[in-house]
């Protein structure tokens, strides 16, 4: 969202808007619905840990509830991801069924599915905004990340969508140590097919943790990157991921701030709403849509407004010597999920700290924590494969919950 | 900004009331907004009941010495097309 923040400005105001973010909201401005964990990509950074689909999944009727659930809090529109989303054999159905019901739908896909004819369904609907992930701007960057393949394919769906009149398809990049140097070079490959460039930070989470070392750009990397987003970072969507940057100079334009469990969330293929996207990890689990629904109020209702630990997170934080830092205004502690999953502590510096305290915080740092949630296909996990058919299972999800998992819900 | 004309939410715009104001989502140009005023909330939505623009920034109890900035908002939000003269 970082370029749409529009912020008219008549007085009286009622004070800094990141002051009331940071208490959180009654319901998210958007958020990140991973619909499966079925992947036929096994990128060795996923921050999902995807591959194999989980026999819990969601069924179509759940999701359509979770949609219905949606529209009442007026969250105005998700980022669906996965997982590769568009696997699944009802895709398109929940699509259709959120844009009809007031939810706006913007989702991440490799490209598998983009063929001739989706790109001109998605063309001809008005609410539906694509984004194609690419991490390198050559096949050979790409693919060392995503796998083989994977860069043509990506190519063949933008293709597809700007032959079929799509308009402004995004193209995602992760940036990594290899593709930094890129960044101009996706630029064009964007302005090639009419699209929009977002580049957003890398994460150390679900295997990104175990590629973060060898992957995440060097500190003399992070000032490269924040030269070009100042001198670029216009019509450049960034998901407002690089706010530890700030510290280089003028805070860069967007929400300076952790949404996590404040403006943003993660609901999972299962059901678990998870604090951010970054954040698969029992640490930051809130709750269970289907398990948490209760008092007349859905689960997704009742686990934004009540769980325990979203209360937590809209509680003032302590940020340590952060806090002393000049440039704590801008970058307010950096990533969260970046320092969990480092082994910092929550009120440590960020691991890509500018100012060089993450990596003194980094040389002294606890044991790493690992995520249970894994559905990667293999234990080769810094390997990534061919893309492979996927074969979904066809019998319903196992029940989670005897009782109407929906109740309260019409 | 047209005071004398009748004004609406635009069709494709959803507003969602806030402790601080309120948002408000284009779901064509997929713009959001802030409003960190409540009077421009109120202003918005009574827009029905008032046959034009200057009696609905008066109705909300803004006299003529104090309309500018709100005039000026409201111009900010009929540019990027938030709301619109009907």
């Amino acid at each position: 969202m970082t370029s749409m923040l529009e912020r008219p400005a008549p007085p009286p105001a009622v004070g800094k808007l990141v002051d009331q973010f940071e208490l959180g909201l009654d319901a998210p401005i958007c958020l990140t619905w991973e619909l499966t964990y079925a992947c036929n990509l096994s990128c060795v950074h996923c921050l999902s840990s995807s591959g194999r689909r989980d026999p819990r999944e969601l069924s179509t009727e759940q999701c359509k509830s979770i949609i219905d659930e949606l529209q009442k809090m007026q969250v105005f529109y998700v980022n669906i991801g996965g997982g590769e989303p568009t696997v699944r054999s009802d895709f398109w159905e929940l699509v259709d069924y959120a844009t009809a019901h007031q939810v706006g739908v913007k989702f991440s896909t490799n490209g598998v599915k983009i063929d001739k004819d989706v790109a001109a369904r998605l063309a001809a609907s008005d609410y539906v905004d694509v984004q194609i992930s690419i991490d390198g701007a050559t096949a050979e960057v790409n693919d060392a990340v995503r796998g083989p393949g994977s860069f043509d394919m990506a190519c063949r769906a933008l293709e597809n969508l700007r032959e079929a009149g799509f308009e402004d398809a995004k193209i995602s990049v992760v940036v990594t140590r290899h593709n930094v140097s890129q960044l101009d070079d996706f630029k064009a490959l964007a302005d090639k097919y009419g699209a929009t460039l977002r580049i957003t930070r890398l994460r150390p989470s679900g295997r990104g943790a175990d590629v973060w070392d060898d992957l995440h750009p060097t500190a003399g990397q992070q000032r490269e990157l924040y030269n070009w987003l100042v001198a670029n970072g216009e019509g450049v969507l960034t998901g407002d991921s690089f706010f530890h940057l700030s510290a280089f100079g003028d805070a860069l334009p967007g929400l300076n701030l952790c949404g996590a469990g404040r403006v943003v969330c993660l609901i999972d293929p299962i059901g678990d709403v998870y604090a951010c996207p970054f954040a698969i990890h029992e640490q930051f689990l809130a709750g269970n849509i289907v398990r948490d629904a209760k008092d007349g109020m859905g689960g997704f209702q009742s686990v934004w407004q009540t769980s325990e630990l979203f209360q937590e997170l809209r509680s003032p934080q302590t940020s340590g010597a952060c806090t002393k830092c000049s440039f704590f205004d801008s970058c307010r502690g950096g990533c969260m999920a970046a320092k969990f999953f480092t082994g910092l502590p929550m009120d440590g510096p960020d691991p890509e700290c500018v100012i060089g305290n993450g990596e003194l915080a980094l040389a002294a740092a606890g044991e790493i924590p690992k995520s249970s949630v894994d559905h990667s296909r293999s234990g080769e996990r810094k390997t990534p494969r061919k893309s492979v058919p996927l074969t979904l299972m066809m019998r319903p999800p196992a029940k989670i919950c005897d009782e109407n998992p929906l109740a309260g819900m019409e | 900004m047209d005071l004398d004309a009748r004004w609406a939410l635009h069709p494709q715009v959803a507003l969602r009331p806030e402790s601080f104001g309120a948002l408000l989502y284009h779901f064509g140009t997929r713009k959001l907004s802030f409003l960190k005023n409540r009077t421009i909330v109120a202003i918005i939505e009574s827009f029905p009941q008032h046959p034009d623009m200057r009696s609905a920034i008066s109705a909300a109890g803004i006299d003529q010495s104090a309309r500018a900035p709100y005039v000026r908002a409201l111009a900010t939000l009929a540019d990027s097309k938030m709301i619109t003269k009907l």
